[in-house]
Protein backbone atom coordinates (compact mmCIF):
# COMPACT_ATOMS: atom_id res chain seq x y z
CA UNK A 1 0.00 0.00 0.00
CA UNK A 2 1.32 3.44 -0.86
CA UNK A 3 2.48 5.87 1.80
CA UNK A 4 2.82 9.61 1.93
CA UNK A 5 5.51 11.71 3.54
CA UNK A 6 4.70 15.36 4.16
CA UNK A 7 7.73 17.62 4.57
CA UNK A 8 6.96 20.74 6.57
CA UNK A 9 9.27 23.74 6.92
CA UNK A 10 8.53 26.15 9.75
CA UNK A 11 10.00 29.23 11.39
CA UNK A 12 11.53 27.03 14.08
CA UNK A 13 12.44 23.72 12.48
CA UNK A 14 11.30 20.99 10.12
CA UNK A 15 8.73 18.27 10.65
CA UNK A 16 8.12 15.05 8.75
CA UNK A 17 4.55 13.73 8.81
CA UNK A 18 3.93 10.22 7.55
CA UNK A 19 0.85 8.11 6.92
CA UNK A 20 -0.30 5.15 4.91
CA UNK A 21 -2.41 5.59 1.82
CA UNK A 22 -5.58 6.07 3.83
CA UNK A 23 -4.12 9.30 5.19
CA UNK A 24 -6.15 9.11 8.38
CA UNK A 25 -3.54 8.37 11.04
CA UNK A 26 -0.28 10.28 11.09
CA UNK A 27 3.10 9.98 12.71
CA UNK A 28 4.70 13.33 13.45
CA UNK A 29 8.48 13.49 13.40
CA UNK A 30 10.52 16.48 14.50
CA UNK A 31 11.44 19.13 15.12
CA UNK A 32 14.51 18.71 12.99
CA UNK A 33 16.98 21.59 13.08
CA UNK A 34 15.03 23.05 16.00
CA UNK A 35 15.20 26.80 16.35
CA UNK A 36 16.29 27.40 12.74
CA UNK A 37 14.09 28.74 9.96
CA UNK A 38 13.40 26.02 7.43
CA UNK A 39 12.23 27.83 4.33
CA UNK A 40 11.88 24.68 2.26
CA UNK A 41 12.64 21.00 2.09
CA UNK A 42 11.93 18.73 -0.82
CA UNK A 43 12.66 15.21 -2.04
CA UNK A 44 14.24 14.17 -5.30
CA UNK A 45 11.79 12.69 -7.83
CA UNK A 46 14.66 10.49 -8.99
CA UNK A 47 15.32 9.09 -5.51
CA UNK A 48 12.62 9.78 -2.92
CA UNK A 49 14.99 9.06 -0.05
CA UNK A 50 17.21 11.92 -1.13
CA UNK A 51 15.92 15.07 0.58
CA UNK A 52 17.27 18.59 0.58
CA UNK A 53 16.53 21.25 3.21
CA UNK A 54 17.24 24.96 3.43
CA UNK A 55 18.12 25.86 7.01
CA UNK A 56 18.82 29.47 7.90
CA UNK A 57 19.16 31.85 10.79
CA UNK A 58 19.65 35.55 11.30
CA UNK A 59 22.61 34.71 13.52
CA UNK A 60 24.34 31.94 11.60
CA UNK A 61 23.31 32.40 7.97
CA UNK A 62 22.55 29.65 5.49
CA UNK A 63 23.04 25.91 5.85
CA UNK A 64 21.95 23.25 3.35
CA UNK A 65 21.09 19.83 4.76
CA UNK A 66 20.82 16.61 2.82
CA UNK A 67 19.34 13.24 3.74
CA UNK A 68 19.90 9.93 1.95
CA UNK A 69 17.39 7.95 3.99
CA UNK A 70 14.13 9.82 3.73
CA UNK A 71 14.85 12.20 6.57
CA UNK A 72 16.05 9.83 9.28
CA UNK A 73 19.58 11.24 9.21
CA UNK A 74 20.97 14.43 7.73
CA UNK A 75 24.31 15.93 6.83
CA UNK A 76 25.23 19.54 6.24
CA UNK A 77 26.52 20.03 2.69
CA UNK A 78 27.72 23.09 0.81
CA UNK A 79 26.46 26.52 1.76
CA UNK A 80 28.70 28.77 -0.31
CA UNK A 81 26.45 30.82 -2.59
CA UNK A 82 28.57 33.31 -4.47
CA UNK A 83 27.15 35.40 -7.29
CA UNK A 84 28.94 34.87 -10.58
CA UNK A 85 31.04 37.71 -11.93
CA UNK A 86 30.28 41.37 -11.31
CA UNK A 87 27.62 41.53 -8.61
CA UNK A 88 25.78 44.55 -9.99
CA UNK A 89 22.83 46.34 -8.48
CA UNK A 90 19.07 46.09 -8.39
CA UNK A 91 16.61 48.72 -7.17
CA UNK A 92 16.11 49.12 -3.46
CA UNK A 93 12.71 49.89 -1.94
CA UNK A 94 13.35 53.62 -2.37
CA UNK A 95 14.36 53.21 -6.00
CA UNK A 96 18.09 53.64 -5.44
CA UNK A 97 20.63 51.11 -6.76
CA UNK A 98 21.45 48.39 -4.24
CA UNK A 99 24.14 45.74 -4.63
CA UNK A 100 23.03 42.12 -4.80
CA UNK A 101 23.48 40.49 -1.38
CA UNK A 102 22.87 36.83 -0.62
CA UNK A 103 20.41 36.41 2.24
CA UNK A 104 18.98 32.89 2.12
CA UNK A 105 17.69 30.02 0.01
CA UNK A 106 13.93 30.24 -0.37
CA UNK A 107 13.32 27.19 -2.51
CA UNK A 108 15.12 23.97 -3.42
CA UNK A 109 13.96 22.19 -6.56
CA UNK A 110 15.56 18.80 -7.20
CA UNK A 111 16.00 17.71 -10.80
CA UNK A 112 13.27 15.51 -12.21
CA UNK A 113 15.83 12.92 -13.34
CA UNK A 114 19.16 13.32 -11.52
CA UNK A 115 19.25 12.84 -7.77
CA UNK A 116 22.44 14.86 -7.32
CA UNK A 117 21.20 17.83 -9.32
CA UNK A 118 19.20 20.44 -7.46
CA UNK A 119 18.32 24.07 -8.09
CA UNK A 120 18.22 26.75 -5.41
CA UNK A 121 16.20 29.96 -5.66
CA UNK A 122 17.74 32.58 -3.44
CA UNK A 123 17.32 36.08 -2.04
CA UNK A 124 18.60 38.44 -3.47
CA UNK A 125 17.07 36.86 -6.53
CA UNK A 126 19.26 34.43 -8.41
CA UNK A 127 19.22 30.80 -9.48
CA UNK A 128 21.94 28.40 -8.38
CA UNK A 129 22.49 24.77 -9.33
CA UNK A 130 24.38 21.95 -7.73
CA UNK A 131 25.26 18.77 -9.63
CA UNK A 132 27.00 17.05 -6.71
CA UNK A 133 24.18 16.65 -4.26
CA UNK A 134 24.48 20.11 -2.76
CA UNK A 135 28.19 20.02 -2.01
CA UNK A 136 28.93 22.93 -4.35
CA UNK A 137 26.72 25.59 -5.88
CA UNK A 138 27.12 27.62 -9.05
CA UNK A 139 24.98 30.49 -10.20
CA UNK A 140 23.23 30.31 -13.56
CA UNK A 141 24.20 33.90 -14.31
CA UNK A 142 22.14 34.39 -17.44
CA UNK A 143 19.07 35.14 -15.34
CA UNK A 144 20.60 37.91 -13.25
CA UNK A 145 22.43 39.04 -16.36
CA UNK A 146 19.15 39.76 -18.11
CA UNK A 147 19.00 43.39 -19.18
CA UNK A 148 16.12 44.15 -16.87
CA UNK A 149 17.86 43.00 -13.67
CA UNK A 150 18.98 46.43 -12.56
CA UNK A 151 15.31 47.45 -12.43
CA UNK A 152 14.11 44.53 -10.27
CA UNK A 153 12.81 45.53 -6.85
CA UNK A 154 12.16 43.53 -3.69
CA UNK A 155 8.69 42.76 -2.45
CA UNK A 156 7.83 43.08 1.22
CA UNK A 157 9.47 39.73 1.93
CA UNK A 158 12.68 40.56 0.12
CA UNK A 159 13.75 40.11 -3.48
CA UNK A 160 13.40 36.37 -3.62
CA UNK A 161 13.42 33.75 -6.34
CA UNK A 162 10.76 31.53 -4.82
CA UNK A 163 9.41 29.30 -7.59
CA UNK A 164 11.22 26.90 -9.92
CA UNK A 165 9.17 24.76 -12.32
CA UNK A 166 10.76 22.23 -14.69
CA UNK A 167 8.97 21.13 -17.83
CA UNK A 168 8.96 17.32 -17.77
CA UNK A 169 8.29 17.00 -21.48
CA UNK A 170 10.93 19.41 -22.66
CA UNK A 171 14.34 19.03 -21.02
CA UNK A 172 15.98 22.40 -20.66
CA UNK A 173 12.78 24.38 -20.20
CA UNK A 174 12.61 25.96 -16.76
CA UNK A 175 10.29 28.61 -15.38
CA UNK A 176 11.20 30.71 -12.37
CA UNK A 177 9.34 33.47 -10.55
CA UNK A 178 10.73 36.40 -8.62
CA UNK A 179 9.02 38.84 -6.30
CA UNK A 180 8.84 41.45 -7.68
CA UNK A 181 10.15 40.90 -11.17
CA UNK A 182 7.79 38.28 -12.53
CA UNK A 183 8.15 35.03 -14.45
CA UNK A 184 11.18 34.18 -16.59
CA UNK A 185 11.62 31.20 -18.87
CA UNK A 186 14.71 29.43 -20.09
CA UNK A 187 14.64 26.95 -22.97
CA UNK A 188 18.34 26.06 -22.75
CA UNK A 189 18.67 24.64 -19.24
CA UNK A 190 19.17 28.00 -17.59
CA UNK A 191 21.76 29.58 -19.84
CA UNK A 192 19.55 32.34 -21.24
CA UNK A 193 16.26 33.73 -19.96
CA UNK A 194 13.48 35.98 -21.06
CA UNK A 195 10.55 37.45 -19.16
CA UNK A 196 7.16 35.87 -19.90
CA UNK A 197 4.70 38.25 -18.30
CA UNK A 198 2.52 39.43 -21.20
CA UNK A 199 -1.04 39.79 -20.02
CA UNK A 200 -0.20 40.51 -16.40
CA UNK A 201 -1.56 43.76 -15.07
CA UNK A 202 -0.33 45.21 -11.78
CA UNK A 203 -1.66 48.54 -10.61
CA UNK A 204 1.18 49.02 -8.13
CA UNK A 205 3.86 49.68 -10.76
CA UNK A 206 4.25 52.72 -13.03
CA UNK A 207 3.36 50.79 -16.19
CA UNK A 208 0.74 48.23 -15.12
CA UNK A 209 1.55 46.04 -18.14
CA UNK A 210 5.33 46.30 -17.96
CA UNK A 211 7.46 43.45 -19.23
CA UNK A 212 8.96 42.97 -15.75
CA UNK A 213 8.16 44.22 -12.27
CA UNK A 214 5.15 42.06 -11.38
CA UNK A 215 4.81 40.51 -7.96
CA UNK A 216 4.16 36.91 -8.95
CA UNK A 217 3.54 34.81 -5.86
CA UNK A 218 3.47 31.32 -7.31
CA UNK A 219 3.11 29.36 -10.55
CA UNK A 220 2.02 25.75 -10.97
CA UNK A 221 1.96 23.22 -13.80
CA UNK A 222 0.40 19.81 -14.33
CA UNK A 223 3.07 17.47 -15.61
CA UNK A 224 0.77 15.94 -18.25
CA UNK A 225 0.11 19.33 -19.79
CA UNK A 226 3.20 21.47 -19.31
CA UNK A 227 2.14 24.17 -21.74
CA UNK A 228 -0.55 25.29 -19.32
CA UNK A 229 0.52 27.30 -16.30
CA UNK A 230 -1.49 28.71 -13.44
CA UNK A 231 -0.38 31.71 -11.43
CA UNK A 232 -1.33 33.33 -8.17
CA UNK A 233 -0.15 36.89 -8.61
CA UNK A 234 -0.12 39.41 -5.76
CA UNK A 235 -3.61 40.24 -6.98
CA UNK A 236 -5.19 38.12 -9.73
CA UNK A 237 -5.23 34.42 -10.52
CA UNK A 238 -3.92 33.90 -14.04
CA UNK A 239 -3.58 31.16 -16.64
CA UNK A 240 -1.32 30.67 -19.61
CA UNK A 241 -2.05 28.17 -22.39
CA UNK A 242 1.14 28.78 -24.32
CA UNK A 243 4.01 28.18 -21.94
CA UNK A 244 3.89 31.64 -20.45
CA UNK A 245 3.86 33.58 -23.74
CA UNK A 246 0.58 35.18 -22.69
CA UNK A 247 -1.61 35.17 -19.61
CA UNK A 248 -5.33 35.61 -19.03
CA UNK A 249 -7.04 36.35 -15.76
CA UNK A 250 -9.16 33.47 -14.40
CA UNK A 251 -10.07 34.90 -10.98
CA UNK A 252 -13.76 34.58 -11.85
CA UNK A 253 -16.01 34.38 -8.77
CA UNK A 254 -13.28 34.21 -6.12
CA UNK A 255 -14.15 36.34 -3.06
CA UNK A 256 -10.72 37.98 -3.41
CA UNK A 257 -8.01 37.22 -5.90
CA UNK A 258 -5.14 38.03 -3.54
CA UNK A 259 -3.29 35.04 -2.15
CA UNK A 260 -0.05 33.13 -2.17
CA UNK A 261 -0.14 29.42 -3.12
CA UNK A 262 -1.67 27.76 -6.15
CA UNK A 263 -1.54 24.09 -7.04
CA UNK A 264 -2.99 21.60 -9.52
CA UNK A 265 -4.74 18.28 -8.83
CA UNK A 266 -2.45 15.30 -9.46
CA UNK A 267 -4.77 13.64 -12.00
CA UNK A 268 -7.04 16.41 -13.28
CA UNK A 269 -5.06 19.14 -15.03
CA UNK A 270 -7.99 21.55 -14.98
CA UNK A 271 -8.59 21.22 -11.24
CA UNK A 272 -6.79 24.04 -9.45
CA UNK A 273 -6.59 25.13 -5.81
CA UNK A 274 -6.02 28.56 -4.26
CA UNK A 275 -6.48 30.07 -0.80
CA UNK A 276 -7.96 33.56 -1.12
CA UNK A 277 -6.60 36.09 1.37
CA UNK A 278 -8.44 39.31 2.11
CA UNK A 279 -5.80 41.78 0.91
CA UNK A 280 -2.14 42.61 0.79
CA UNK A 281 -2.47 44.71 3.92
CA UNK A 282 -4.59 42.14 5.78
CA UNK A 283 -2.88 38.82 5.41
CA UNK A 284 -5.78 36.66 6.61
CA UNK A 285 -8.82 35.02 5.05
CA UNK A 286 -11.92 37.09 4.28
CA UNK A 287 -14.58 37.01 7.01
CA UNK A 288 -12.29 34.98 9.28
CA UNK A 289 -13.22 31.85 7.26
CA UNK A 290 -10.42 29.62 6.07
CA UNK A 291 -11.53 28.43 2.66
CA UNK A 292 -9.67 26.65 -0.08
CA UNK A 293 -11.20 27.39 -3.47
CA UNK A 294 -11.23 24.77 -6.19
CA UNK A 295 -11.86 25.23 -9.85
CA UNK A 296 -12.64 22.16 -11.94
CA UNK A 297 -12.67 24.21 -15.12
CA UNK A 298 -9.14 25.55 -15.17
CA UNK A 299 -10.22 28.82 -13.62
CA UNK A 300 -13.10 31.31 -13.83
CA UNK A 301 -15.53 29.12 -11.84
CA UNK A 302 -14.51 28.43 -8.25
CA UNK A 303 -16.17 26.61 -5.36
CA UNK A 304 -15.40 27.10 -1.68
CA UNK A 305 -14.10 24.04 0.18
CA UNK A 306 -14.90 24.47 3.86
CA UNK A 307 -15.69 21.09 5.42
CA UNK A 308 -13.32 20.61 8.35
CA UNK A 309 -11.75 24.05 8.06
CA UNK A 310 -12.39 26.81 10.64
CA UNK A 311 -15.27 29.02 9.50
CA UNK A 312 -15.05 31.67 12.20
CA UNK A 313 -12.35 33.72 13.89
CA UNK A 314 -9.59 32.37 11.68
CA UNK A 315 -6.86 34.89 10.86
CA UNK A 316 -3.96 32.82 9.63
CA UNK A 317 -2.16 33.10 6.31
CA UNK A 318 -1.04 30.38 3.91
CA UNK A 319 2.35 31.18 2.39
CA UNK A 320 3.35 30.60 -1.22
CA UNK A 321 5.28 27.36 -0.73
CA UNK A 322 2.86 25.91 1.83
CA UNK A 323 0.52 23.87 -0.40
CA UNK A 324 1.11 20.55 -2.13
CA UNK A 325 -0.71 17.55 -3.59
CA UNK A 326 0.06 13.84 -3.42
CA UNK A 327 -0.25 11.42 -6.33
CA UNK A 328 -2.72 8.97 -4.77
CA UNK A 329 -6.25 8.41 -5.99
CA UNK A 330 -8.21 10.26 -4.74
CA UNK A 331 -5.69 13.06 -4.81
CA UNK A 332 -4.56 14.35 -1.42
CA UNK A 333 -4.22 18.09 -0.89
CA UNK A 334 -2.19 19.63 1.94
CA UNK A 335 -1.50 23.10 3.23
CA UNK A 336 0.09 24.73 6.24
CA UNK A 337 -0.73 27.99 7.96
CA UNK A 338 1.13 30.71 9.77
CA UNK A 339 -0.81 29.55 12.83
CA UNK A 340 1.00 26.22 12.77
CA UNK A 341 -1.76 23.99 11.44
CA UNK A 342 -1.17 21.51 8.64
CA UNK A 343 -4.45 20.48 7.03
CA UNK A 344 -4.89 17.45 4.81
CA UNK A 345 -7.65 16.35 2.51
CA UNK A 346 -7.67 12.75 1.27
CA UNK A 347 -10.50 13.45 -1.17
CA UNK A 348 -9.28 16.24 -3.42
CA UNK A 349 -10.46 18.95 -1.05
CA UNK A 350 -14.01 17.83 -0.32
CA UNK A 351 -13.20 17.59 3.40
CA UNK A 352 -10.22 18.48 5.56
CA UNK A 353 -8.69 17.54 8.89
CA UNK A 354 -5.65 18.89 10.68
CA UNK A 355 -2.65 16.58 10.85
CA UNK A 356 -1.12 18.87 13.47
CA UNK A 357 -2.44 22.07 15.00
CA UNK A 358 0.34 23.74 16.93
CA UNK A 359 3.57 23.81 14.96
CA UNK A 360 5.57 27.00 14.56
CA UNK A 361 4.43 29.15 11.65
CA UNK A 362 4.50 26.98 8.53
CA UNK A 363 6.58 28.28 5.64
CA UNK A 364 6.51 25.32 3.26
CA UNK A 365 4.73 22.02 2.65
CA UNK A 366 5.83 19.34 0.21
CA UNK A 367 4.45 15.84 -0.22
CA UNK A 368 6.08 12.65 -1.41
CA UNK A 369 4.02 9.67 -2.55
CA UNK A 370 5.95 6.53 -1.73
CA UNK A 371 5.45 2.92 -2.81
CA UNK B 1 48.77 25.00 20.44
CA UNK B 2 45.53 23.50 21.64
CA UNK B 3 42.87 26.21 21.91
CA UNK B 4 39.55 25.72 23.64
CA UNK B 5 36.52 27.13 21.78
CA UNK B 6 33.02 27.52 23.19
CA UNK B 7 30.25 27.69 20.58
CA UNK B 8 26.61 28.79 20.80
CA UNK B 9 24.16 25.94 21.27
CA UNK B 10 22.90 25.94 17.68
CA UNK B 11 26.42 25.64 16.28
CA UNK B 12 27.26 22.85 18.74
CA UNK B 13 24.25 20.98 17.40
CA UNK B 14 25.23 21.67 13.81
CA UNK B 15 28.82 20.53 14.41
CA UNK B 16 27.66 17.60 16.56
CA UNK B 17 29.95 18.53 19.44
CA UNK B 18 29.43 18.92 23.16
CA UNK B 19 30.56 21.70 25.44
CA UNK B 20 34.01 22.89 24.43
CA UNK B 21 35.79 22.15 21.17
CA UNK B 22 39.54 21.80 21.20
CA UNK B 23 41.37 22.85 18.05
CA UNK B 24 45.01 22.56 17.17
CA UNK B 25 46.33 25.91 15.99
CA UNK B 26 49.66 26.12 14.22
CA UNK B 27 51.61 29.34 14.41
CA UNK B 28 50.42 32.54 16.08
CA UNK B 29 47.10 32.13 17.90
CA UNK B 30 44.80 34.71 16.36
CA UNK B 31 41.06 34.85 15.79
CA UNK B 32 41.61 33.99 12.14
CA UNK B 33 43.86 31.03 12.98
CA UNK B 34 41.41 29.69 15.56
CA UNK B 35 38.46 29.95 13.17
CA UNK B 36 40.49 28.43 10.32
CA UNK B 37 41.31 25.45 12.53
CA UNK B 38 37.74 25.20 13.77
CA UNK B 39 36.33 25.19 10.23
CA UNK B 40 38.91 22.69 9.03
CA UNK B 41 37.90 20.30 11.79
CA UNK B 42 34.17 21.01 11.39
CA UNK B 43 33.47 22.07 7.78
CA UNK B 44 29.76 22.44 8.43
CA UNK B 45 30.59 25.60 10.42
CA UNK B 46 31.91 27.38 7.34
CA UNK B 47 29.83 30.46 6.71
CA UNK B 48 28.04 30.33 10.04
CA UNK B 49 30.51 32.41 12.05
CA UNK B 50 32.07 34.54 9.31
CA UNK B 51 31.10 35.21 5.73
CA UNK B 52 32.59 32.67 3.34
CA UNK B 53 33.77 35.31 0.88
CA UNK B 54 34.60 38.40 2.92
CA UNK B 55 35.60 36.50 6.07
CA UNK B 56 33.80 39.20 8.05
CA UNK B 57 32.29 38.18 11.39
CA UNK B 58 28.54 37.65 11.10
CA UNK B 59 26.77 40.67 12.53
CA UNK B 60 24.96 38.93 15.38
CA UNK B 61 27.99 37.09 16.72
CA UNK B 62 30.70 38.27 19.10
CA UNK B 63 34.10 36.93 20.13
CA UNK B 64 34.91 37.07 23.85
CA UNK B 65 37.87 35.82 25.88
CA UNK B 66 39.31 36.58 29.28
CA UNK B 67 36.33 38.86 29.99
CA UNK B 68 37.18 41.02 26.97
CA UNK B 69 35.16 41.70 23.82
CA UNK B 70 37.59 40.95 21.00
CA UNK B 71 34.99 41.27 18.24
CA UNK B 72 36.36 44.47 16.82
CA UNK B 73 40.03 43.56 17.06
CA UNK B 74 41.91 42.63 13.95
CA UNK B 75 41.44 38.94 13.11
CA UNK B 76 45.20 38.78 12.89
CA UNK B 77 45.87 40.24 16.34
CA UNK B 78 47.31 37.77 18.87
CA UNK B 79 44.71 36.41 21.27
CA UNK B 80 45.41 36.64 25.01
CA UNK B 81 48.15 34.31 26.21
CA UNK B 82 45.69 32.46 28.44
CA UNK B 83 43.70 31.50 25.33
CA UNK B 84 46.82 30.47 23.44
CA UNK B 85 47.91 28.28 26.35
CA UNK B 86 44.47 26.71 26.73
CA UNK B 87 43.90 28.15 30.19
CA UNK B 88 40.90 30.19 29.02
CA UNK B 89 38.43 29.44 26.21
CA UNK B 90 37.72 31.52 23.12
CA UNK B 91 34.00 32.20 23.18
CA UNK B 92 31.80 32.57 20.07
CA UNK B 93 28.68 34.24 21.41
CA UNK B 94 25.35 34.73 19.69
CA UNK B 95 23.68 38.08 20.35
CA UNK B 96 20.82 37.76 22.80
CA UNK B 97 17.60 38.71 21.06
CA UNK B 98 14.00 37.71 20.88
CA UNK B 99 12.48 39.63 23.78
Amino acid sequence: MSRVRVLVGTRKGAFVLTSDGARERWDVGGPLFGGWEIYHLKGSPADPDRLYASQSSGWFGQVIQRSNDGGKTWEAVGNKFVYDGVTGTHQWYDGTPHPWEFARVWHLEPSLTERDTVYAGVEDAALFRSTDGGQSWHELPGLRGHGSASSWQPGAGGMCLHTIVQDPSRPGRIFIAISSAGVFRSDDAGTTWRPVNRGLRSEGIPDPQAEVGHCVHRIAMHRSRPGVLFMQKHWDVMRSDDGGESWQEVSGNLPTDFGFPIDVHAHEPDTVYVVPIKSDSEHYPPEGKLRVYRSRTGGHEWEALTKGLPQSHCYVNVLRDAMAVDALDPCGVYFGTTGGQVYASANAGDSWAPIVRDLPAVVSVEVQTLP
Amino acid sequence: MIVRVVLPAHLRTLARVDAEVKVDVEGPVTTRAVLDALEAAHPMLRGTIRDQVTQQRRAFLRFFACEQDLSHDSPDAPLPAAVAMGAEPFLVVGAMAGG
